[in-house]
C-alpha cells in the first residue's frame, strides 16, 4: 500500500474526497507509524488511537453519503498532533508536569474546537518542555523528545513534540506555541515550517498561559501551504479572549510572488554560527533572484530584546503557575497531617527545576522595591523594540534572519548552562516582544542538521509573510523528510 | 493627654444588581446555592481559561464614583494581586492599583456627611475586584475544626472597594458616614446591602504618634462602630500605661465583642502586583461618562432637599427617612396614595420604626441583614396611607389607630376592614354621647357625688364611659359633656 503518512495536509484532504484512500485507512496508517517509530522519537505523550479512528470513520461516512466538501471540512482527515499545553477536552492536557499528570480538560481549547470543526483527527498530545519552559523539550517529566534528522540531537523546544512528530511524518499538522520561539525553534531544527502568528490573531483560549502577553498558537507543517489551511481554519476573534483583535479574520491564499522588499537584520546574522549565516545569506541571494529588493539592515534595540524578554516571561509565569496547589486538581498527595503553607510548599517541590528556576526569579522581578528596576524597565525596552521594528517594517515588508543562532545540539548538551540555553532564544523573542507575526521556513543543512529561515512582517500582515515564505519554499526546496 | 484619632475605611461592596460574575458569566447571585455549583472554569481557575470582563461593572462602579465625587480616569487597568490562599482560586485576586499611575474606576472623591457639625472624608480610591471562594469550617473556626470545606460559588462576584483617607475622628462620624454610603449605594442600586455579606467594612486606628492598627472581621456595618469604640479605648489604655503601639492587623471578635491580635506576619506581603495581561486597557471615553450621568438616578442629599421643600417635613425626620431608602421608598408610596406628607412622616419615624428596629434604637439601621426593612411585618404603604386618612377624616382617633397598627403589622388587614370589624368608629353623635353619660350617671350615683366636690373623680366616670362604649367616643367632647352635665344635674 502507498505510504499516506508522508503526504501533506493538503493532499491528504484530496485524497480522502476525492475517494482515492479513506480516512480510516489513512489514520490506520498514522497509528501504526506512531506505534512503530515514537520509541525512538518520544513526540507524543498520549495517542487517542479509538477516538482518532473513531473520527475517521465518520468523515468517511460523510464521503460515502456525498455529503458537501465544506461540510466535512478543509482539513477532512488530517491527523493532528496538538501540543500538550492546549486543552482538549476528555483527554489529558499534561503541560509535561507532575502537576497536571492526571488533568482532563472539561472543555476545548478555541483552537482545538475549531480544528475538530474542520474535520481535522486528533491523534493525540505532543511532548514538550514542562509548561512550555525550554528551547530542546528536555525539560519534560515524559523524557526528552529526540530529533528525526538524528535521534542523538534535540528538536528544539518548547513545542519538540510538535515539530518531532510532523518532520517524522507521525501527522501531518501539529499546534505548537510560541512565547519566545517555541514553535519556530523546533520548526528550525526539524526541517519544518512553522508560524507564530500576530498576537490577537489566534485565540489563546485553553492555551495553558505561560507568559500571556507573549504568546500565541502556532501551526507547524511541512508546507506553508499546509500552514495556511490552518491558519484559516483557526484565526480570528473568540468572544473567549479579550486580545484577539475584534476585526474580520482574511483569507488567507498561497500567492508566491516577487516583488517582495526584504530587509536581513545584521545582528541576527553575525550573531550566529557560520554555517547557519553562510545559509541565510544565500537565501537572501535566492530572494534577489526571485525580484525581490533584498537590503542589509539593522536594529540598535536588538541588544536588550532578550533581557526584556525573560523578566517578563519569567514575572508572568511565576503568577500564572500560583494556581497549582493541587487543591482543585492536580497529583495525588494526601493533605493529611499537613498545615495548608507546609503541604502547599511540598506539592509545589514537585515542578520542575527550569520551572521552579523561571517561578523564582520572576516573583523576585515583581517584588515591591523591584519592579521598576525590572519588570517596569523591561516593558520599556519592549516599547522601544517596537517602536524601532515598525520604523523598519514601513522600509521593508519582510526581516529576515536565522531563526536560531545554532545548530541543533546534542540532548543533554546545554541542559546544565541555563543561561547559554536562554541565549539562543535571542532571534525569536523579537516577535514575541512586538507581537509581530514570524514563520521559520527549512532553508538548508550544516552539518547534515536542518538550518531554518525566519522572516518577520508588520503586525496582522499574515498574507505577506505567507507570500515571502513560500516564494522562497518553492525556490529553495529543502529536503522535508528524514528516513527513519 | 489628648491625642488626635485617625479612622480610615475600607468599605467592600458587591455588586449584587449584576447578572454575573465580574469575569465570567457565572450568577452573581451565589447565595444558597448548593456549594460549587454556581462555578465555571474562568471562576474556578482551571488552567488555559482567560477572564472576560464584564462591562456592566464599570457603569455600576463608574456610577458610585461619581456620585463620591471620584475622577474618574481615560484608562482604567486591572493588575494581579498575588498571595495565596485556598479560597483564591487562581493564587491571585483580580483587582486596580494605583501605585504605577492611576488607574483605578475612581481617584479622589470627597463625601459630606453631618455629625455635630457639617464634615467630609477623602475618599483615596474607588477599585473594581473579584470576591474570593469562602471557607466553610467544621464547626465555624478554623481552631477547633477537624477539616475546611472551600466553596467557590462566590469566588469572582464582582465587588468595589471604597477606600478612605483616615478622615474621621469618632466611632460616630463613621456610623454616620456609613449610612450615607449605604444609601448612596441603595438609591443607586448597585447593592442590595441587606443581603448576608452585600457589604463589609475593615478600618484602621490610630492615636496621636501611635501606629496605624487595622481591624478586619467586622460583620456587618452595625458592628463597626463598637469595634472602633473598643479598639479606641484599648490603644488609649495602652499610651496610657506607656505600652507601645505596634503595627498590627486585629480581629473583630463578634462574641466577645473585643479586638484581637491576627496572626503576626513576619514580613510585609509583598503582593508583587502587575497589570493583568489578558484583559487589555479599559478605556471610558466621553460617551460612557455621558452614559452615566444620564443614568444617575436622585441621590439621598438631593432627595432630602425635595423632602424638605416639597413636602414640608423637618429637617430631622427627612434624615431619617434618607438614611434608609427602603423607608424613603415607603414613605413616598404612601404619600402617592394619600397626600398627608407630614402626617405620613410622623407615623413612619415615630410609630412604624419602633417595630423595625425593636424599642431599643432611637435610630433606623439601613443594613438590617436579611429580608426588607420590615421584614417579617405585613405593613404595606397602603396601610399607612389608610390609617392616616382615616384619623384626618375624624373616623378614628390616633390613639385606636395606635392600636390598629400593631394588628395590621401581624395580619395586613386594612384598617377600613378593622373599623368594620371591631366596630370602633368613633362615636361623635352628641345624642349618643349623653345616652351613655345618663346611663353611667344613673348606675354610678356615688362617683357623681364625689365628682361634684373632688374633679379627679371625673377621670373615673369617663373611665367608665369609655368602658362602655368601647372607647368610641372623643374622650375630650366626652369629657365636656360630663363637666356639663354635672352642672346641669348638681
Amino acid at each position: 500500500m502507498v505510504n499516506l503518512c508522508s503526504l501533506t495536509a493538503e493532499q491528504i484532504v484530496k485524497g480522502i474526497i476525492n475517494g482515492d484512500f479513506s480516512a480510516e485507512e489513512y489514520i490506520s496508517q498514522i497509528l501504526e507509524r506512531i506505534e512503530k517509530i515514537d520509541d525512538k522519537i518520544n513526540a507524543f505523550i498520549i495517542v487517542d488511537s479509538s477516538g482518532a479512528l473513531e473520527k475517521a470513520r465518520i468523515i468517511d461516512k460523510k464521503v460515502r453519503n456525498g455529503e458537501d466538501e465544506k461540510d466535512i471540512g478543509a482539513l477532512a482527515g488530517v491527523a493532528v498532533g496538538i501540543k500538550d499545553n492546549i486543552c482538549t477536552r476528555g483527554l489529558r492536557t499534561t503541560c509535561a508536569s507532575k502537576m497536571l499528570q492526571d488533568y482532563v480538560p472539561p472543555y476545548d481549547a478555541t483552537v482545538v474546537k475549531k480544528l475538530k470543526d474542520n474535520g481535522a483527527i486528533i491523534v493525540g498530545k505532543l511532548n514538550l518542555d514542562e509548561f512550555a519552559m525550554g528551547s530542546t523539550t528536555e525539560f519534560s517529566m515524559y523524557g526528552s523528545t529526540h530529533n528525526p534528522w538524528n535521534i542523538g540531537y534535540v528538536p528544539g523546544g518548547s513545542s519538540g513534540g510538535s515539530a518531532a512528530s510532523v518532520a517524522a511524518s507521525e501527522c501531518a499538522l501539529s499546534l505548537g506555541s510560541d512565547t519566545g520561539g517555541s514553535v519556530r525553534c523546533p520548526a528550525s531544527f526539524c526541517s519544518i515550517v512553522g508560524l507564530k502568528p500576530t498576537y490577537g490573531r489566534v485565540s489563546r483560549f485553553g492555551l495553558i498561559s505561560y507568559a500571556n502577553s507573549l504568546e500565541q498558537v502556532g501551526p507547524m507543517g511541512k508546507t506553508v501551504s499546509d500552514i495556511v489551511m490552518v491558519m484559516n481554519s483557526i484565526s480570528g476573534m473568540d468572544n473567549n479572549d479579550q486580545t484577539t483583535l475584534d476585526s474580520e479574520t482574511p483569507r488567507y491564499a498561497l500567492r508566491p510572488k516577487g516583488n517582495i522588499r526584504v530587509g536581513l537584520l545584521k545582528e541576527l546574522v553575525e550573531g550566529a554560527e557560520p554555517e547557519i549565516s553562510k545559509c541565510i545569506y544565500s537565501a537572501m541571494d535566492l530572494f534577489s533572484k526571485l525580484d525581490c529588493k533584498c537590503q542589509e539592515t539593522s536594529m540598535k534595540s536588538i541588544e536588550y530584546a532578550l533581557a526584556s524578554y525573560y523578566t517578563i516571561a519569567m514575572a508572568e509565569s511565576s503568577s500564572n503557575l500560583a494556581r497549582y496547589d493541587n487543591i482543585r486538581y492536580g497529583f495525588d498527595l494526601s493533605p493529611d497531617s499537613y498545615e495548608w503553607n507546609a503541604y502547599f510548599a511540598k506539592v509545589r517541590s514537585n515542578f520542575g527545576e527550569e520551572v521552579k528556576r523561571r517561578i523564582i526569579a520572576g516573583s523576585y522581578v515583581l517584588s515591591s522595591g523591584y519592579y521598576g528596576k525590572y519588570y517596569l524597565k523591561a516593558q520599556k525596552v519592549r516599547a522601544m523594540l517596537k517602536q524601532e521594528i515598525s520604523l523598519l517594517l514601513k522600509t521593508f515588508d519582510v526581516l529576515i534572519g536565522p531563526t536560531m543562532p545554532v545548530l541543533p545540539f546534542k540532548v543533554s548538551e546545554k541542559i546544565d548552562d541555563p543561561l547559554k540555553m536562554y541565549m539562543i532564544d535571542i532571534d525569536t523573542v523579537i516577535a514575541n516582544l512586538t507581537g509581530i507575526p514570524a514563520i521559520s521556513v527549512p532553508a538548508g543543512f550544516g552539518k547534515n542538521l536542518p538550518i531554518g529561515l525566519q522572516i518577520m512582517a508588520g503586525e496582522f500582515q499574515e498574507q505577506i509573510l505567507f507570500d515571502a515564505a513560500s516564494l522562497f519554499e518553492s525556490a529553495a526546496n529543502v529536503h522535508r523528510s528524514p528516513e527513519l | 493627654m489628648m491625642s488626635e484619632i485617625k479612622i480610615g475605611l475600607e468599605i467592600h461592596c458587591q455588586l449584587t444588581y449584576l447578572q454575573s460574575k465580574l469575569f465570567c458569566s457565572c450568577y452573581c447571585d451565589y447565595r444558597f446555592k448548593i456549594p460549587n455549583s454556581n462555578v465555571c472554569p474562568v471562576c474556578s481557575g482551571l488552567p488555559g481559561t482567560l477572564p472576560l470582563l464584564n462591562q456592566n461593572a464599570l457603569e455600576h462602579a463608574g456610577l458610585l464614583s461619581i456620585a463620591l465625587g471620584c475622577n474618574v480616569p481615560n484608562e482604567i487597568v486591572f493588575y494581579r494581586k498575588n498571595y495565596f490562599y485556598l479560597d483564591l482560586p487562581k493564587n491571585f485576586q483580580l483587582t486596580q492599583y494605583n501605585a504605577y499611575g492611576i488607574t483605578s474606576i475612581g481617584v479622589n472623591g470627597k463625601l459630606e456627611f453631618e455629625a455635630d457639625t457639617k464634615r467630609h472624608a477623602r475618599i483615596r480610591r474607588i477599585q473594581i475586584e473579584e470576591d474570593p471562594g469562602r471557607l466553610v469550617y467544621e464547626n465555624n473556626t478554623v481552631d477547633n475544626s477537624f477539616y475546611t470545606l472551600i466553596d467557590y460559588n462566590r469566588a469572582g462576584v464582582p465587588l468595589v472597594e471604597i477606600v478612605t483617607e483616615p478622615d474621621f475622628t469618632t466611632p460616630k462620624e463613621v456610623r454616620i458616614f456609613l449610612n450615607k454610603i449605604t444609601s448612596i449605594i441603595e438609591h443607586l442600586r448597585i447593592c442590595d446591602t441587606r443581603l448576608e455579606g452585600a457589604v463589609r467594612c475593615d478600618v484602621n486606628v490610630s492615636i496621636g504618634e501611635g501606629k496605624r492598627v487595622e481591624i478586619k472581621n467586622i460583620g456587618s456595618f452595625k458592628e463597626v462602630e463598637k469595634a472602633l469604640s473598643y479598639e479606641i479605648t484599648r490603644q488609649k489604655t495602652m499610651s496610657f500605661h506607656e505600652i507601645e503601639i505596634k503595627a498590627e492587623t486585629r480581629h473583630w471578635d463578634d462574641a466577645r465583642k473585643i479586638t484581637k491580635q491576627a496572626r503576626v506576619k513576619e514580613t510585609e506581603e509583598d503582593y508583587r502586583y502587575f497589570p493583568d495581561p489578558d484583559i487589555p486597557t479599559v478605556v471610558l471615553d466621553n460617551a460612557f461618562l455621558l452614559t452615566l450621568k444620564r443614568n444617575m438616578p436622585e441621590l439621598p442629599d438631593e432627595r432630602k432637599r425635595r423632602f424638605i421643600a416639597h413636602y414640608e417635613l423637618s429637617d430631622h425626620i427627612s434624615q431619617v427617612l434618607i438614611d434608609n431608602k427602603e423607608l424613603s421608598d415607603f414613605f413616598e408610596s404612601a404619600v402617592n396614595i394619600y397626600p398627608s406628607p407630614k402626617a405620613i412622616a410622623n407615623w413612619i419615624v415615630s410609630d412604624l420604626i419602633k417595630f423595625i428596629n425593636g424599642d431599643n434604637h432611637s435610630q433606623p439601621q439601613s443594613n438590617d441583614q436579611g429580608g426588607t426593612f420590615h421584614s417579617g411585618l405585613k405593613i404595606e404603604a397602603k396601610h399607612i396611607a389608610e390609617l392616616a386618612q382615616l384619623v384626618d377624616q375624624n373616623i378614628i382617633n390616633r390613639n385606636t389607630a395606635k392600636g390598629f397598627l400593631n394588628q395590621i403589622i401581624k395580619t395586613g388587614e386594612m384598617p377600613s376592614q378593622l373599623v368594620k370589624k371591631t366596630n370602633t368608629s368613633k362615636i361623635d353623635d352628641k345624642n349618643m354621647i349623653l345616652e351613655a353619660i345618663e346611663t353611667v350617671f344613673r348606675s354610678e350615683k356615688s362617683a357623681v357625688n364625689d365628682a361634684r366636690q373632688n374633679s379627679k373623680a371625673i377621670n373615673f366616670l369617663l373611665g367608665r364611659i369609655m368602658q362602655l362604649t368601647k372607647g368610641k367616643v372623643d374622650p375630650k367632647i366626652a369629657l365636656d359633656l360630663i363637666k356639663k352635665k354635672l352642672i346641669e344635674s348638681s
